[in-house]
């Protein structure tokens, strides 16, 4: 049993390998000193302070009122009585069309994975109109649905369901086929494999698809908002344009920004909750 | 060693694999014959190319014969089964299980019982050495600790016959050598029939009975090799005269090979 101790003197010396390395990464380096968290401080700050300079050279300064101006601008939308509204609306849009584009491309993204006529007949229209940007089929969604929520939902929708039924897709490909192998040897039938394999494997490309929805969510609101929107933050910023009123239009596209952050932040939580297991991060 | 009264287990019956490509059809396999005893250890070796895995692949019943038949107890192989487990060399463990998850996931889709499925898990786990890992996920595990991991798995869904593809090639020398002892340590414990591919002459040797040396294109059977060696073999085996003479003589077998690849 002389490999016995063999394996406990390994694993003794990987345990003093990963400490002398530990060690060496915080003393390599005063970037690493700073913890994470006042970097992002920091950025925040510089960030600011090139806003500033910008607020004060005149050809940018219209474009680009200082920060004082911009937080007052939060208060004369609040009294106007918008800005709740204009990001519930916003949300609302996002996250049905989200939503929905979630629920379709999942089955299609499989089908395509696994039918080969499927994914030969749909892939190429997918690889099409993923290129087209939203704002240009914007008017034949009002056309046949009107203007209102529904319009916006249907923009967004399809922007994300582009996106995310493609990312499913390769990932789904992509499932290292000897799991496949290992999972029939084990006795699995088809319906263990999809269940037990498939559906698992696919968790870190559909997490990647969720991560990139939101974004391709967000950043096809202005065009979903053009539809003749009552409200919302895209549809307000277009509005404000008319009015040349730069600062409540610079805090909307901060708004905007923040509401991104949130859901990448949302999004990382899924993914330490259920993928946690994969190899590959940091 | 086992004397007169052997029971064929595995009955490789003239098998031919031809695949088609662009360049037109290729033959992986041509008429590949063999019987592999009940409890038998069978290595192979062979160049690249010369379809060891193939044959490998056909008998678990992940490929079909293009001709031929492969019989397992008597039986057709038409399917992969349950009494012929495999070892892949990536490991194949599944992620997002634990080791004790994919050490149970057989046992699982066979319907055991849970607490059952527990104890046997532990058993395998407890003789592969990883118990204080059995709540770790693969990405915390060595390469050879995950290997440990795939042959506990093969194990514990008590196979007849185990079939492994170079499962120690992607690890180093020491590990590699480590493992070896192990496996053959299990398999005289708890007897199985053998069938495992490897580059290593070495490896081949100090694990097998017979070394089946295969050659390339068409991939068929070149020669069969005893090695009368008896067992428990250790790496002080590796110095004996036997084991030496045995490996000049497989080694220019196996090279000659290798030459005519090249060509």
């Amino acid at each position: 049993m002389n490999w016995v101790i063999k394996i406990e003197a390994n694993a003794a010396l990987k345990k003093t390998d990963t400490k002398t390395k530990t060690r060496k990464i915080k003393a390599s380096s005063w970037v690493e000193m700073v913890p994470s968290k006042l970097w992002v401080v920091i950025s925040l700050l510089v960030a600011i302070l090139f806003w500033t300079i910008l607020s004060v050279i005149p050809n940018t300064s219209r474009s680009f009122p200082n920060i004082f101006l911009v937080s007052e601008s939060v208060i004369t939308m609040l009294q106007r009585g918008v800005f709740w509204k204009d990001i519930a609306s916003s949300l609302t849009s996002v996250v049905a069309g989200f939503l929905i584009g979630f629920v379709i491309s999942l089955p299609v993204a499989v089908l395509m994975a696994w039918y080969r006529p499927i994914r030969f007949i749909i892939e190429p229209w997918i690889q099409f109109v993923r290129n087209i940007p939203p704002l240009a089929y914007v008017p034949l969604v009002v056309i046949s649905a009107g203007v209102g929520r529904t319009p916006q939902i249907i923009v967004i929708t399809i922007a994300t369901f582009l996106t995310m039924s493609i990312t499913i897709y390769h990932g789904v490909r992509n499932i290292d086929p000897t799991l496949v192998k290992a999972a029939r040897v084990l006795g699995a039938k088809d319906k263990d494999i999809f269940m037990k394999v498939i559906v698992p494997a696919s968790l870190p490309f559909i997490m990647t698809a969720i991560r990139l929805g939101t974004a391709v969510g967000l950043t096809s609101l202005i065009a979903a908002e053009s539809t003749g929107a009552s409200a919302g933050l895209g549809m307000r910023i277009r509005a404000l344009n008319n009015t040349f009123e730069s600062a409540p239009m610079l805090l909307y596209i901060i708004v905007i920004g923040i509401v991104g952050l949130i859901f990448e932040r949302l999004v990382k939580l899924l993914e330490r909750r259920f993928t946690g297991w994969q190899e590959k991060r940091e | 060693m086992a004397g007169e009264k052997r029971v064929v287990k595995l009955k490789i019956d003239n098998v031919r694999k031809t695949y088609n490509s662009r360049n037109g059809e290729v033959v992986a396999l041509n008429g590949v014959s063999l019987d592999i005893f009940e409890n038998e250890f069978v290595t192979v070796v062979g160049p690249s190319g010369c379809g060891k895995s193939t044959l490998l692949n056909i008998i678990a019943g992940l490929e079909k014969t293009t001709s031929g038949k492969v019989f397992c107890d008597d039986h057709e192989i038409k399917d992969t089964g349950t009494e012929r487990g495999v070892v892949f060399q990536q490991y194949a463990l599944f992620p997002w299980l634990t080791v004790k998850g994919n050490v149970k996931f057989g046992l699982n889709i066979q319907g055991m019982k849970a607490e059952e499925a527990e104890r046997i898990a532990m058993k395998y786990i407890k003789m592969v050495d990883l118990e204080d890992f059995s709540d770790s996920y693969p990405k915390e595990l060595s390469g050879g600790m995950k290997q440990r991991v795939a042959i506990a798995r093969a194990y514990a869904a008590n196979p007849s016959v185990l079939l492994m593809d170079e499962p120690f090639g992607a690890l180093d020398a020491q590990t590699r050598t480590q493992l070896q002892e192990e496996l053959l340590h299990t398999w005289e414990k708890e007897k199985k029939t053998c069938f495992f591919i490897t580059h290593d002459v070495d490896e081949a040797i100090i694990l097998g009975q017979r070394v089946i040396i295969m050659s390339a294109r068409p991939g068929r059977i070149k020669e069969i090799v005893d090695i009368n060696i008896p067992y428990p073999r250790s790496q002080e085996t590796k110095i004996t005269p036997e084991f030496l003479e045995a490996k000049n003589y497989i080694w220019s077998q196996v090279y000659k090979e290798y030459l005519e690849v090249r060509k």
